[in-house]
This record gives C-alpha cells, structure tokens and sequence, in this order.
C-alpha cells in the first residue's frame, strides 16, 4: 500500500446552523428557538445559547418551552432551506481545498491533505476557518485529523488539532459517543462500563464483535484509520449560461444575430454534453447606457441544435431597442430538460415533429405558448368536462376518445328559449330564429357531478334532446325537471 | 403544385392545395371539418369567442387528437398566426398542411392576398370560417355550407354545399351526406341553385 502521503481531514460543525440562518437575516435580542413539528407535535428544533440558558433544550415540546419561557421567540423550521444553506457553505469551504463533502444535515468534511502549507500550516488554516466563519454569524467546532471518523469525533468532543500520528493517545480520552454510533448502542456500552474510546480499544475485539455487531467495529477502524473512508465531494450543477463582450457597441439586427450564434455554439456544446436540452432560453443584451434588454425564448420541445434556435430569435431581437449600442450580450439558458442523444434515422421525412415544435415555438413567441393548444380526452359525461383542453407543449396526444352517444360539434353555454313542458316545444325561438321541431331523438339523462363543485349544473339533472328543425338546423337541447327550463346548448353539423 | 387536386375527394367538392379558401353558413364548422380529414390541422381562433368545437362530435368526421389550436387576443394575432402556420410549409412533411381560421371582421384586399401568398409559399391549404357576407375578394372559392332537414334518417347529417364564389372553376351546389361509418362523403344529388 502507497504510504507517501499522510491522509488529513476537517470536519467542520456547526452547531446551531438553522438557528443562525434565520438570525443572520433577522438578528433577534429574546431568546429564539425553531420548531419542527415531529409526530404530531410541535418540538424544539434548534435554539440559542441565550434560549439553553433558560432551561431550554432541543425535543422538549414547545408547549412545555413557552411555559417555561414566556418571552421565546419562534420560527418554523425550514430543513429544505437548511440543506440549500448548507450546500453554499460547501460551495464557499472549497476556497481550502477541491474535496469537500458534507457530513449529515448541519457539518462538512474537508480532505485538507497537501492543502494546508497554502495557508500557512494546518493552525494557522483552522484559525482562517474560524474568523471567516465567525463573521458570517455562524457558530463553528472544528476538529481536524489522519481520518474522517476522528475529525468528527474531535469537532464534536473536544475540539483541536491532532498532529499526525498521536491520534491514539488523544482519542482514548474521548467518550464512545464520538464513535458515531447509534444512542441505542452507547448506553448498551455504558452499561458494561465502556464509557471511553481508550476503554474499547484495550478490550479484546472478538466478544465485542459477538455483543455488538460490526458496526462498532467498523466505526472504531474507520476512527483509526484502519479501515478507509471516503469522502463524496458533490458535483456542482453545470451552469448554462455564456457571454460576449464587445470592444465597440453594436446595434445593427444582423450584428446582434451574428453574436448571438457565435454564444449558441458553445452553449450548445455544453448541453450536448450534458445530454440535455433548452426549454427556455434567457438573452441579456447590456446597453452603452448600462440599460439592460431581455429577450425570453420559450421552446415548445427541448432543443439544442444552434441552427434551430438561432431564427426563433429573430422576432425577439428584432424587437429590442439598442439605444447608444449593446456592448455586452449574455445567453442563458434558465429551463433546461434531459435530452438523451438519439440514433439518427436514414429517413429522410423524419423531421416532421422538429418542424411542428419549431413551428409551436414561432407561434408561441407571438401568442403565448400556452395558446397553443390540443384536446385530451377525460373521463366524465358531463359534456363540458369530456375534454380538456392543454397546451401543446407541456402535454402529449392521447388518441383514447370514446363517442357513446351523439354530440353536437359546436358546443356553447347554454342558452334559454322560451318553453315548457317535458317534451321538445313544437315550435321555438332561438337567436332570433323561429324553428320548427321536425324530429326530437331522446331523451338522454345526464346527472351533475355531486362531487365537483360546478355553477352551471346547479339546475339539477338534464335531458338532453337532439332536435332536427324543419329549417334545417339540428340543435342539442335540453330540459332540467328540477328547475323547469329549456336551454340551446350545442349544434350538429 | 397549384394544379394539384386532392384525387381522393370528389373532384367539385375539393379545395386547391396552395391557396386559402372560404365558408359560411350554420354548418361551416361540419364542412371545415369534413374537408380538413384526416391529416393534422391547424385550428386558430379567438379567445373570446363563446361557442367551441367539441371533440367528441368531431370524432364522427376526424380524429381531434391531430387538432392543434391556437387561441388568440384579436384578428391581427389570428392573421399572424395563420401566416406562419400556413407559410411554414410543415406539409411537406405532413405535419400541418391545414389551417382553418375563425374569421370575425372582413379582410381587407392586403390580408387576404398575404394569406394567399403564405399559402403558396408553403404548400398548404387554409380555409376562412366567416360570418354571412364577409368574404374577401383575395379567396380562391367560397362555400356556403347549411344544414338540410332528413326525413328518412335519423342520424342524418345532410348538407348542402353551395359553391359561391369559384376563382378558377364553375360554381355549383350539392346536397351532401357524410358518412360516419365508412368515413366518407356521399354526394346525395347536385342541387338546382
């Protein structure tokens, strides 16, 4: 095995990490704690220093906390946002070396080896650390050493520094809770007398094994490096977004296309890669006059052929007003949808669905691309709900339609003639036409829909009649016995 | 292309490929419908306009999943609309080469022959859904499609096609029945005008 190198890591904590975030927005003098609502009941989540004096402590209930304590401030606990914070101090941490990776919901592990001498050696590091991090408002253990597993143990029992080699010695003195085990198992250990890390390690590892699993073994290998443990560095998002600037303005339309292909090559490079595809692409086009113009594209499909979004532009750009000239162009794409590569057809004609959502999107740039629109079968019989209607861009075609029944092809709302009776009137008016019942094929019963809530079919039930004029018209009518009345609702063709 | 004729359909009764064609009258919906199956088409109209096509009545005469449409805020967004669907030529590859467009003001001279252009420049057929008497001198044929009564059927969906309007061709009328089961169009006889 390669031993050139001796292996360091930090394990950065920090303690009270959803507290501060929020306190770093809004800095709070009273006592201040977040609650998390756990099997059904609200409890302590996170709390202050100045809250823990109090008699405060994270699970107690916070009925019991504001008895206690009848001038705590608090908050809602917002994990999400936690993590999101958490994966920015990540961000900011490899500022001290390329590997870092988080540890639980509130730490970061750092892969420090062979960093440390940029920053003056490892204390003079651990000191940069801690200023940084207490400017930013956040209170920080830190604990730095051979293995992932001590690093932890020191950033949260003791912290320090351990010089390479002399992890031993140091570690013994801490308690097995450090070991990263469940609570379940460090009170087991306690109980037999095992309070120490000094104490497991001079007691014969075979009946510990037997009583407690491999897990305590593996963790207390993993605490001493003989057993290897890695660190998962995150792969940052790839961020697609490039931009041009220029040594003279420009204003001319074609100029400004021009500049805008030479963007979509690399863009489209990069999605490529990425097996991915734009959705919505953003033009930032900064002025002379430091005014800024945007145009927004939105594609009907995810693309990333440069040539096929380029022209969709063109109505965009013809539309910006350059003032004194842009000297500064950015491209962004701000929505963007996996788009596997796909194997090419020697079909000629296959392009047909390209054309259509090139011809969606140039359509949507003028009216909106939710529009554009096709219909979807649903499932009910009430006439306006045997349908919906969805944009075309964000739905595909679901040919599942059943026709038990005749149905108008115009449908509109309904409209009162004067009649009654249960029958179809011989004779009505309708839009100012005087119709002659020639034919009346029904009745059918349509009931309302008990379950949704829906105006129009307050009326009750409905039936419905189709009625063949003398005049020629063919209309859908129907008659609510609950609330007698005749309505025009539809026409056949 | 312009000599182009749908060999499929009876030979009166067919709009030219290329150009943009005109209906009116109650059933105007029925003959664009008819006229437009089976391919895709292209259904532009405005939003506030009361009355909708109704899919599961459209499935007698066409399937509605090849339906797109486009709702928009004025005539001159319609306008526009229908002069990128029909200019895309899209038909070539068998996308969109119908586009039927709800009219609710008359065209002017110059919307009209912008339409016809697009048309021929893209190879697709457009068809004008206008109210009675406002037709524009630029439409290769107007129809007038209305219902007529059936004594003898009761699913019956005769019509009566008149030809108004016929640019290159004699106008005529005919009294026509679509047929749901066999999906075609039976011309039932041509009528006296």
């Amino acid at each position: 095995m390669f031993d050139g190198t001796q292996k360091r890591v930090a394990c950065m904590w920090f303690p009270r990490l959803p507290c501060e975030r929020v306190l770093r927005a809004r800095p709070i003098e009273a006592p201040f704690a977040l609650t998390l609502n756990q099997k059904n009941t609200d409890r302590i989540y996170c709390l202050t220093p100045q809250a823990e004096e109090l008699g405060l402590q994270r699970g107690m209930s916070f009925a019991d906390a504001r008895a206690f304590c009848p001038t705590l401030v608090s908050q809602p606990a917002q994990p999400d946002l936690d993590t999101r914070f958490l994966s920015s101090l990540r961000r900011w941490a490899t500022r001290y070396c390329p590997w870092v990776g988080r540890e639980g919901t509130d730490g970061l592990v750092l892969d420090v080896t062979g960093s440390a001498h940029l920053f003056g050696g490892e204390e003079a590091m651990l000191t940069d650390m801690r200023g940084r991090i207490d400017r930013a408002g956040l209170t920080l253990r830190l604990g730095l050493a051979d293995t992932r597993g001590a690093a932890w143990a020191l950033a949260h029992f003791g912290e320090g520094r351990i010089a390479p080699g002399q992890a031993r010695d140091r570690l013994a003195q801490l308690p097995v809770a450090a070991l990263r085990l469940e609570p379940q198992m460090v009170v087991r250990l306690q109980r037999l007398g095992l309070r120490s890390i000094g104490d497991l390690l001079t007691t014969a590892r075979a009946p510990l094994a037997r009583r407690f699993g491999t897990e305590l073994m593996l963790r207390l290998d993993q605490l001493l490096g003989d057993c290897p443990e890695v660190i998962g560095p995150e792969a940052e998002p790839p961020h697609f977004g490039v931009r041009l600037t220029f040594p003279d303005p420009i204003g001319l339309f074609a100029d400004v296309m021009a500049a805008t292909e030479r963007l979509l090559m690399p863009l489209c490079d990069k999605l490529k890669t990425h097996e991915a595809g734009a959705r919505r692409l953003m033009l930032s086009l900064r002025r002379v006059d430091q005014g800024s113009q945007q145009v927004e594209l939105r594609l009907a499909a995810a693309i990333r052929d440069p040539a096929r979004i380029l022209p969709l532009f063109a109505r965009g750009v013809g539309g910006v007003d350059a003032g004194f000239g842009i000297d500064q162009i950015r491209l962004e794409a701000t929505v963007v949808e996996p788009l596997p590569v796909q194997q090419i057809g020697s079909m000629a004609r296959q392009a047909s669905p390209d054309r259509l959502n090139d011809l969606i999107t140039r359509i949507g740039t003028r009216i909106g691309l939710e529009n554009v629109q096709r219909f979807l079968p649903a499932d009910s019989h009430i006439p306006e709900r045997s349908f919906t209607i969805a944009p075309a861009a964000y739905s595909a075609p679901d040919s599942g339609w059943v026709c038990l029944r005749p149905r108008p092809l115009r449908l509109f709302p309904p409209e009162p003639i004067a009649a009654s009776g249960m029958q179809p009137p011989a004779r009505f008016k309708w839009r100012r036409m005087a119709l002659t019942t020639a034919r009346a094929t029904g009745p059918e019963r349509i009931a309302p829909e008990w379950w949704l809530e829906d105006d129009a079919w307050r009326s009750g039930l409905r039936d419905y009649w189709k009625v063949d004029t003398r005049e020629g018209r063919r209309l859908w009518l129907f008659y609510t016995p609950q609330n007698p009345g005749w309505f025009v609702q539809g026409e056949f063709a | 292309m312009f000599t182009l004729m749908q060999t499929r359909r009876l030979p009166h009764i067919s709009l030219r490929i290329g150009r943009v064609h005109e209906v009116c009258g109650p059933s105007s919906r029925g003959f664009a419908a008819i006229l437009s199956a089976p391919g895709a088409v292209f259904w532009i109209r405005e939003t506030w306009l009361a009355d909708t096509l109704h899919p599961l009545g459209l499935t007698s005469f066409r399937d509605p999943t090849l339906i797109l449409t486009a709702v928009t805020q004025d005539q001159t967004d319609s306008l526009a609309v229908a002069e990128e669907a029909l200019s895309d030529g899209a038909s070539n590859a068998g996308a969109l080469p119908y586009v039927v467009i709800e009219i609710t003001r008359p065209l002017n001279l110059r919307e009209g022959r912008r339409l016809q252009l697009a048309a021929k420049a893209g190879g697709t057929t457009g068809l004008c859904v206008i109210p009675e008497g406002m037709g524009s001198n630029a439409a290769e044929t107007r129809w007038r499609a209305s219902p007529v009564f059936d004594a003898q059927r009761e699913d019956s969906t005769l019509m009566r096609w008149e030809n108004i309007k016929n640019k290159s061709g004699t106008i005529g009328a005919w009294d026509v029945r679509w047929d749901s089961e066999t999906r075609r169009l039976h011309v039932v006889s041509a009528a006296a005008l």
